[in-house]
């Protein structure tokens, strides 16, 4: 259940969405999840549960990994998103997406776009992850697949190729 | 109603649990940021702005340095999402009767500042998400006693990362002191458990200590019982391995 637009008057906000400055109006009561895939167009992050335990609607706020479904639009006033759609492109992967393509670390892929931005996080706190501190890490990411293990590696892979110490591990 | 962090405010408006005519945002105060030390005659204090995320109160060097079981709580809360974006404020204000901080606070004789007023510890959890706090009033910040040794042990619920108990145990100079969250409607300390380890600060001298539970919790995870029994529990534990 998702909180409709129909609120008040609506309040102009200034959000940077992947580098570009928006300029917008919303209802008081607009989530940032729904501005980012309604307004803008950005389909990447998904709604999940809606409940903010699924996690696939992580982006980072401010460089933070944060669940977009818990907050709303007008507290993004001022801030910087980044979603999956600002980290790498089709031509161009980042090493978190290109670790999760070596390791087929997905079988549906909706809950794909949250893991690698929570993963992106975890990685920029320490390029060395074990697997308990990644399993830890990726607890607020369901997986209802249940793809855990190969999620874990392409996490352990992406950071240590994040700090550039395993950058040819795809070519092997 | 004002909003921090919003990790619980704004999925409780999405249930209709909560329908605020209208939110103030206090994530722009800067004077709800930061922690600082403070000179104390007694103890040595930590100062903790009322805005202040859980993964920076985990993080943060002060607090690993004089308080670190503070940042052992912090980083128990929810998830790395959650904690990057919940605050101290937050979670105290809204006093959930599972959450970890309340038991921080009161193990850690800790003092919460408003805009105009010092609330102790001791008297601002009251009851089922009900605290001392009046409307209008801000946690600006929390002041926190800093303990010669601390530990926190908590029963996680491994869905909700809720502590169905959760127990802190402080040693100072002038006696120990117990904790609780997740066992009542609020957090409290179990005074019993306190005397008791005053006497004899050893595991098996919770054994001897009966912890009544009449009022506590009982739901689909817990019932009050087996609260009542996972207060000793973990209160052993916590002991343990302060003296290991």
């Amino acid at each position: 259940m998702s909180m409709s637009d129909s609120g008040s008057q609506s309040i102009a906000i200034t959000v940077t969405v992947n580098g570009e400055p928006h300029h917008l109006r919303v209802a008081p009561n607009t989530l940032l999840v729904t501005l980012l895939r309604e307004h803008l167009g950005l389909t990447g992050t998904h709604v999940g549960c809606d409940t903010s335990q699924c996690g696939a609607c992580t982006i980072h706020l401010d460089g933070a990994a944060v669940k977009s479904c818990a907050v709303l639009a007008v507290q993004a006033d001022n801030c910087e998103v980044l979603t999956i759609e600002g980290l790498g492109s089709i031509d161009n992967l980042h090493p978190m997406q290109q670790a999760f393509r070596d390791c087929h670390a997905l079988q549906c892929g909706f809950c794909t776009p949250g893991m690698i931005m929570q993963a992106v996080d975890l990685a920029q706190q320490s390029s060395d992850l074990d697997a308990d501190t990644i399993r830890q890490g990726i607890e607020g990411n369901l997986c209802r697949c249940t793809g855990y293990q190969n999620i874990v590696e392409a996490v352990a892979k992406g950071a240590s190729m994040m700090a550039g110490t395993n950058t040819l591990a795809h070519e092997a | 109603m004002y909003v921090s962090g919003g990790m619980t405010l704004i999925p409780s408006m999405k249930q209709r649990l909560a329908a605020p005519s209208d939110l103030i945002d206090l994530s722009s105060l800067p004077e709800l940021e930061g922690i600082e030390q403070l000179n104390d005659a007694q103890d040595s204090m930590l100062r903790v702005g009322g805005l202040t995320r859980h993964n920076e109160v985990a993080g943060n060097v002060l607090i690993q340095r004089h308080l670190p079981v503070l940042g052992q709580v912090a980083a128990a809360i929810g998830d790395n999402q959650v904690r990057n974006r919940g605050t101290l404020g937050g979670s105290i204000a809204n006093a959930d009767p599972a959450a970890d901080l309340p038991a921080a606070l009161l193990a850690m004789k800790a003092s919460v500042n408003t805009q105009d007023r010092q609330i102790s510890a001791d008297e601002f959890f009251l009851d089922l998400f009900e605290t001392a706090l009046d409307a209008g009033d801000i946690v600006v910040s929390v002041d926190f006693s800093t303990p010669q040794q601390a530990a926190y042990e908590k029963f996680r619920h491994p869905a909700s990362g809720y502590a169905v108990v959760g127990v802190l145990v402080a040693c100072f100079a002038d006696g120990v002191r117990v904790g609780v969250t997740g066992a009542g409607p609020c957090a409290f300390r179990a005074c019993a458990l306190e005397d008791a380890l005053n006497q004899q600060f050893l595991p098996q001298a919770v054994d001897a200590v009966a912890i009544p539970d009449a009022g506590f919790n009982s739901d689909i995870h817990a019932s009050a019982e087996y609260r009542a029994h996972l207060i000793k529990v973990l209160t052993k534990r916590a002991v343990a391995s302060l003296l290991s």
